[in-house]
């Protein structure tokens, strides 16, 4: 815990970005407008999964992600290659941050918050540990799209942008996809498998998630993981390393 | 079985031209132009285990690309090449965990730690026994002359005790083929000694094979007794140490101590002057006339000592690479 004001710079900055989509979720909802079924306390559960899984990969996914693209940059991938170990788990596995632990702990007590009353069915322990499976899901997918963008570097070198994007398209998980209108909600359902990732878990944390959802999870993260893995593989054979 | 051997080893790289300035910059952004370049043409190398080659070649003659492709960072466009019975680009564990490759110019320690720190995270990626790894980095340190460098952040070490615990980090798991890529490169005399004896003892106590470039032919002369010599990406030689010389330095020195001065157009008879200072003069002659020439200058000359050498490597070695990239013109 050496850079302690950028610890507190990381939470006050976790705060506002939370504070800002539940305003928005206020500003909408305050209105008894009907999010296809979303009550405010319901919304606000998709919000903390959302932080909650931004914070898991601020802490575990984005450093790695980083380092992929300084590692092909300079060339010091040559060593990660040469050394008798998965190239992609030592890259994956490498380093932790601390900066999303504030929003880790934003998101979990926004879930607890939400889901402490006026809900109905109410939210027992049974259905936190459902959660699990489906969080598992979502950080899964998080990481193989990241790492899949993160493997175009061998190819571009710098892609920091790229990363950005997608980070900006996965904000779209905020809020249920059922906000959203048809062809969104196709586009985060099947394309950037978004609902799969925020909405699911929310719904199975409310007990009304449902089986076919869950498992269609499981097989989307299954299928990126695979592909994530091939595409790195593939993408290693185009790797001419930095000049010396 | 050898521990390298490839055949017809080739790489082409694609790669991006660009004219200079704004202009240029933005026909790059809409219409990129490529070029293929040949690293690499058909190269055929045996290399026995124990054997300590040295690999020679001008910047951008395809050593490091060589190199890249032995170890498997590079995919060669054809050719085949296998190392101890691997072939390198297929990164199997098993062969990964028998070569190293040092550059002089990249490191893989960890830059904020000290290199202690790298290598407990090598010797559990290589599977070596914590025990058995401090032994061996006690040993390691001990020849290269390492104290309490191993435990100062990587940062504030000098590049001659980096590359040296750079040295033990690559050599840790006791690889049986070295492959090295400048590896005295900027260091001092005395650090570029150490590095030197160091390596010569690690290749005979454990019988490794390195292959070795350096622009340091210091680093040549000590360790390599084979030499392999590179150019455009062809192989230009592939021999003794000594057989460099006689094959591109054909022609010898012959320093005259003389009584008296003589003048150069008497001494033009015998050869070409490379110098005449007084009573020194110094007669580069080709090696299939020297017997007769030094014949006729103690007979012609009043001769006090003479003395018949090779040329120092570094020239020939500079002339070779200085004729190969003027090609059609002569060099003497």
């Amino acid at each position: 815990m050496e850079y302690r004001a950028n610890f507190v710079l990381a939470t006050i900055s976790s705060l506002a970005s939370m504070g800002g989509a539940l305003f928005a979720l206020w500003a909408l909802l305050r209105t008894e407008y009907a999010m296809n079924g979303w009550s405010f306390n319901q919304a606000l559960i998709v919000v903390g999964i959302y932080t909650m899984l931004d914070g898991l990969q601020q802490t575990l996914l984005a450093p790695n992600r980083q380092q992929i693209s300084e590692f092909v940059r300079n060339g010091t991938l040559d060593f990660v290659l040469l050394k008798p170990i998965d190239s992609q788990f030592w890259l994956s596995a490498r380093k932790v941050s601390v900066w999303g632990v504030p929003n880790l702990f934003l998101g979990l007590g926004l879930i607890v918050y939400a889901a402490s009353f006026r809900l109905e069915p109410a939210v027992d322990a049974a259905n936190y540990v459902r959660l699990l499976v489906p969080l598992a899901v979502s950080i899964t997918i998080y990481y193989a799209l990241g790492y899949l963008l993160s493997t175009l570097t061998i190819w571009f070198t710098k892609l920091a942008n790229v990363t950005h994007a997608m980070h900006a398209l996965l904000e779209a998980g905020r809020y249920p996809v059922a906000a959203y209108p048809g062809a969104y909600r196709a586009f985060f359902t099947f394309v950037l498998p978004v609902a799969f990732m925020t909405t699911v878990p929310a719904d199975v944390l409310l007990g009304r998630g449902e089986f076919t959802w869950v498992l269609g999870g499981l097989v989307i993260a299954a299928a990126l993981l695979v592909a994530a893995r091939l595409f790195w593989r593939y993408a290693l054979r185009f790797y001419t390393s930095a000049s010396s | 079985m050898p521990a390298i051997r490839t055949q017809g080893l080739t790489k082409t790289y694609r790669v991006a031209d660009k004219k200079p300035g704004f202009v240029g910059t933005v026909k790059h952004f809409i219409k990129r132009r490529h070029r293929e370049i040949q690293a690499v043409k058909a190269v055929d190398l045996t290399i026995e285990p124990g054997e300590v080659v040295g690999f020679l070649g001008p910047n951008g003659a395809g050593k490091t690309t060589t190199l890249k492709m032995l170890t498997g960072l590079v995919h060669p466009t054809a050719g085949a090449v296998s190392v101890l019975g691997h072939e390198p680009f297929k990164r199997k564990a098993e062969l990964l965990k028998q070569i190293t490759l040092v550059m002089g110019n990249k490191q893989q320690m960890i830059w904020d730690l000290p290199p202690m720190d790298s290598l407990h995270v090598n010797a559990a990626v290589y599977g070596i026994e914590e025990k058995e790894a401090m032994r061996r980095v006690e040993v390691f340190a001990e020849l290269l002359g390492l104290d309490e460098e191993l435990t100062q952040p990587v940062r504030k070490l000098s590049l001659g005790q980096r590359m040296k615990c750079e040295l033990v980090a690559a050599l840790l798991h006791h690889p049986k083929v070295l492959f090295l890529d400048e590896p005295t490169l900027g260091l001092d005399l005395n650090a570029q000694t150490a590095v030197r004896s160091f390596l010569k003892q690690y290749n005979e106590e454990q019988q490794a094979s390195i292959l070795l470039t350096s622009h340091y032919m210091a680093d040549i002369t000590a360790l390599c007794p084979r030499v392999v010599v590179i150019h455009e990406g062809a192989l230009l030689y592939d021999g003794s140490l000594e057989g460099v010389v006689q094959r591109f330095a054909p022609l010898r020195e012959v320093k005259l101590d003389l009584a008296a001065p003589v003048e150069d157009a008497v001494l033009n008879r015998f050869g070409e002057i490379e110098a005449n200072e007084g009573r020194v003069a110094r007669l580069l002659v080709q090696r299939e006339a020297l017997t007769d020439a030094v014949g006729r200058v103690l007979a012609e000359l009043d001769v006090e000592d003479l003395t018949v050498t090779d040329p120092p490597i570094e020239d020939v070695i500079a002339r070779l690479f200085d004729s190969g990239n003027n090609k059609g013109e002569t060099t003497p």
